[in-house]
């Protein structure tokens, strides 16, 4: 047995050190991630994934560990990846979201995993996607995704998790402008956390009108919850929705989305394939650097010599094809 | 672009003192010199320390305690790492440690403890010197 497929088993069997290794080999050698999917995938697709995402300083990390707690009381087991950002000047990453969590650690039923971003736009690492389909597989029955700090555009969450929670607090500055753009759109589940504030009750409202503002025809209209993370107020109500909303999908919208989140995902990897392997091909061709210097020299723009690059790259590949 | 190596470190308080200042600055020197440090803030068990070190999957655990249970803690941790086969995670200390505990702290496998005042960059140094080398 390879020592990938000794791994796979591992996550199969739900053995916490092979899960452990199967992310961190997600993280850092793509070639053997590949492998490793490919091994699991089949028994991917059982988790219900909830991203939970929203400003820094909404309680994002105190708001998951309630509501793993939750689902621990009922029985479920729990995963948890919790993003946060790399630096990109040094390339380090401080990742704190576990203090909020320390409790959890030596509950056998949750794994938790710290992810720097690693650069990654949208607010989650590259590698959070195959890190989510290693929990699944190893039999998690709920994932959670907690994103970086996010503000407007960090929305890749949409391409991972089937439920969505924008958190937002009373009291953090600009208010609903901080998650007006992305954020407002993607929602499933809008969390007001700290709600014993005591302008909450116009952060609840500042966001109805903005759903109201929103003609797009809906047959889920978002929830506004008030939660207190830090008491556990508000959380079973939060839980009731989730589940609302995870029933609501398998009535007719999961199928849906989950060929919309194929598409996405392997558009993605014939992408990355592509770039792969013909700009590792040309870079090693003398007229790479000819067209190089034809850029520079204002002969050619870029993007007809990307044409005109890969035109020719597609003729020799049907060309040995009929050969 | 995926598929860089770094070296993740756990910075982890056991006991019961509440003076992390110590392992903050040592968290802060480590991320600004590229790792990827996870820290779990204070008041740790040996046994979520070292589930966390499993989860996370870390190369390096540094531990950080000035409540003098260093002689009862370190060995419990290090017990735990053997059980849970983690012997290839490398692990320092730093704090206030007595210099005559030193010794029997590295014959359990602590490979290095550092004192009150070590300049930051002594220990970067270190734990890129040592950090074991994975796959």
């Amino acid at each position: 047995m390879s020592k990938l497929e000794e791994i796979a088993n591992g996550v199969l069997a739900g053995n916490r050190r092979s899960i452990a290794r199967a992310i961190t080999i997600t993280e850092n050698t793509p070639e053997e991630a590949q492998k490793l999917i490919a091994l699991i995938y089949p028994h991917t697709g059982k988790a219900h994934i909830i991203g939970l995402t929203g400003p820094g300083g909404a309680g994002k990390s105190t708001l998951t560990e309630k509501i793993v707690r939750e689902y621990r009381r009922v029985g479920k087991t729990v995963g948890v990846i919790a993003v946060d950002p790399t630096s990109p000047f040094t390339g380090g990453a401080f990742l704190g979201d576990r203090i909020r969590m320390q409790e959890l650690s030596t509950d056998e039923g949750v794994f938790i995993r710290s992810m720097a971003t690693r650069n990654n736009p949208g607010g989650i690492a590259k590698a959070t996607k195959d890190a989510v389909k290693i929990l699944d597989a190893a039999g998690k029955d709920v994932i959670i995704v907690e994103t970086v700090g996010a503000g407007q555009s960090e929305v890749e969450i949409i391409k991972v998790a089937q439920t969505i929670i924008v958190v937002h607090a009373p009291g953090l500055g600009d208010d609903i402008q901080a998650i007006k753009a992305g954020m407002m759109e993607i929602a499933d589940i809008f969390v007001v956390n700290k709600a014993d504030r005591e302008n909450a009750e116009k952060t609840v409202m500042d966001i109805q009108a903005v759903l109201q503002l929103d003609t797009r025809e809906k047959t889920w209209i978002p929830p506004i919850i008030k939660t207190v993370a830090v008491t556990g107020e508000g959380i079973p109500q939060l839980i009731e929705k989730i589940e609302e909303h995870r029933v609501f999908l398998q009535k007719g919208l999961l199928h849906k989305r989950s060929l919309e989140k194929a598409e996405a995902e392997l558009i993605e990897a014939i992408k990355e394939q592509v770039t792969g392997s013909i700009i590792g091909k040309l870079k090693r061709e003398r007229r790479f650097e000819k067209v190089l210097q034809q850029i520079v020299d204002r002969e050619i723009d870029p993007a007809s010599a990307a044409e005109r690059l890969l035109n020719q790259e597609l003729e020799k590949n049907s060309q040995n094809d009929e050969a | 672009m995926q598929g860089e190596r770094k070296i993740r470190v756990l910075i982890a308080k056991p006991g019961l003192d509440s003076h992390d200042r110590g392992a903050k600055v040592v968290a802060r020197a480590l991320r600004d010199a590229g790792m990827e440090v996870i820290y779990t803030g204070l008041r740790q068990t040996p046994e979520q320390i070292v589930e966390t070190a499993l989860q996370e999957d870390v190369d390096v655990i540094g531990l950080s305690i000035l409540s003098g249970a260093h002689m009862a803690l370190f060995p419990r941790i290090m017990e735990l790492l053997k059980e849970k086969g983690l012997t290839d995670v490398m692990v320092f200390a730093g704090g206030i440690i007595p210099e005559e505990d030193v010794p029997e702290l590295k014959r359990i496998g602590i490979k290095e403890v550092f004192g009150p005042g070590t300049p930051t960059e002594n220990i970067i140094k270190y734990v890129l010197e040592n950090a074991p080398k994975r796959s």
